[in-house]
């Protein structure tokens, strides 16, 4: 459990340092969402509506980008190797992968969300569901994630394949999260059987991400 | 005992490239014609030799094509996670090549099945797409396939390309449902349930018949394409071991008074 801690802190501090991820993928998110915005143009009652759907597909394109740097950098240094060969179980290192890159990447993202929300002209009473969906939903983003950067960890440019790989499977994190924000938002009774599900799903892709990730690392070592 | 040299075939003996090639050439014609002729009955009975829909008139008809499809995507899916199962397990190489064929063909099916669902929903709906539940986990389905052959082009040693491959279609596969689940009910949280269903009453005999010479058709067309496929790409390989072993000879034997000009 000690070299689970110590993987999360070294990722983290990797993530937050000169080069590293984090920043990088909140910055994105933000420019997506003010994309967004200039796109469909400066009706505040219309970004009202779709401000949490917005939000939440901008986190979702924000985590994709930021999943190439989960394992490739580790595979290059030979750092791979070496987690590898000294980790009793592979799954618990892969857990602790995908634990540092939500830490790094999906909490910051969480916490740029209500800036960008008040852009959004959100209402109060919808950011509460927004974010407790996002804090249930973007670990199961991390998961899958974590999981394609395993498969393609011995490619060098991998970022696009990993979308193509990812999107299908992030269908019903999106479909729940986004449900939960909207049905949260209108004070919908379904509120709660989408964050229910939604945390399903996460725990799901908890549970077969890391077994997945540990198999496919094995055969990207050379 | 005598009875011991009696040879017993097991599954074992398919597994091997040499018989396989024989038996998948003694197969190929047969499913190949199967396919043509059934197929060509199925749309006989399917086109002229059944009713017209009371509600739908004759756009129904699109139902002989779309739904055996919509059948073989799914079909395709999972035979290609079995082969992949059995490939990451016993690590043999036919069941990796069963499960590359299979997907472009699967693929090929899940297009048809959008395909001929739009041309279906233009008059139904009176939109070529109506994000309707089925139509739209089938979209992600199509999505699954295209990820994987992305996977499979993307990584040249083919070895490593179908370990991992096998990997990320078992887990597509185990996301199938949950997939189907979370469209439907994103679909019913999302749409007012005014669409026309295509499925009203349960399926008259007369209809039944062709739907299910379609789905003969399509299944021996798929197991004609699947091998056919599969002897290609066993051939490739073999022609591309031979050419990297001409590709060794000239520059390691070099004969003695030959002159290069």
């Amino acid at each position: 459990m000690n070299a689970f801690a110590a993987i999360i802190v070294r990722d983290v501090a990797l993530a937050f340092r000169a080069g590293g991820g984090a920043l990088q993928a909140a910055s994105f998110f933000a420019l997506t969402i003010v994309l967004f915005a200039l796109a469909i143009g400066p009706d505040l009652t219309l970004m009202q509506r779709i401000a949490a759907p917005a939000l939440w597909t901008g986190a979702l394109l924000a985590t994709q980008i930021s999943l190439e740097q989960i394992y490739r950098p580790d595979r290059e240094d030979g750092s791979l190797d070496v987690l590898v060969e000294t980790s009793d179980t592979l799954a618990f290192v892969a857990l602790a992968k995908a634990a540092g890159h939500w830490l790094s990447t999906g909490l910051v993202l969480i916490a740029a969300t209500p800036v960008l929300a008040l852009l959004l002209n959100i209402s109060g009473a919808a950011l509460v569901p927004l974010i407790l969906s996002l804090l249930i939903g973007t670990p199961g983003l991390s998961l899958i994630g974590a999981f394609a950067g395993a498969l393609t960890a011995a490619l060098p440019r991998a970022g696009l394949l990993i979308a193509i790989i990812v999107s299908p499977l992030y269908a019903p994190i999106l479909i729940f999260g986004a449900g939960a924000a909207a049905a949260g938002a209108a004070g919908d009774p379904q509120y709660s059987a989408n964050l229910m599900l939604l945390g399903a799903s996460s725990l799901f892709a908890a549970v077969i991400s890391p077994l997945a990730s540990a198999a496919a690392l094995r055969f990207n070592l050379d | 005992m005598a009875n011991n040299a009696v040879k017993r075939t097991s599954l074992y003996d398919f597994a091997n490239p040499v018989r396989f090639e024989a038996i998948a050439g003694r197969v190929f014609p047969f499913a190949l014609f199967g396919a043509l002729t059934l197929g060509a009955l199925g749309l006989y009975f399917g086109l002229f030799n059944s009713p017209a829909d009371y509600q739908q008139g004759d756009t129904v008809r699109i139902m002989y094509v779309h739904v055996p499809a919509a059948w073989m995507a799914l079909f395709c899916y999972s035979s290609m996670a079995a082969s992949s199962a059995a490939g990451f397990i016993w690590k043999h190489p036919l069941a990796d090549v069963a499960a590359k064929e299979t997907a472009p063909i699967g693929a090929g099916f899940t297009f048809l099945a959008l395909l001929t669902g739009s041309l279906w929903g233009k008059p139904m709906w009176g939109a070529w797409w109506a994000w309707d539940a089925r139509l739209t986990s089938v979209l992600i389905l199509f999505f699954l396939y295209l990820g994987y052959m992305a996977l499979w082009r993307a990584i040249p040693d083919k070895t490593r390309a179908a370990r991992l491959a096998a990997i990320l279609a078992i887990v597509g596969f185990v996301n199938v449902p949950i997939i189907k689940f979370s469209v439907d009910w994103w679909n019913s949280l999302h749409q007012p349930a005014s669409i026309i269903r295509a499925d009203g009453p349960t399926i008259h005999s007369s209809m039944l018949t062709p739907l299910f010479l379609m789905i003969s058709a399509y299944m021996l067309a798929y197991i004609a394409m699947l091998l056919a496929a599969m002897r290609n790409e066993m051939m490739a390989r073999r022609l591309a071991r031979l050419e990297d072993a001409d590709a060794v000879r000239p520059a390691s034997v070099v004969e003695p008074g030959a002159v290069r000009t």
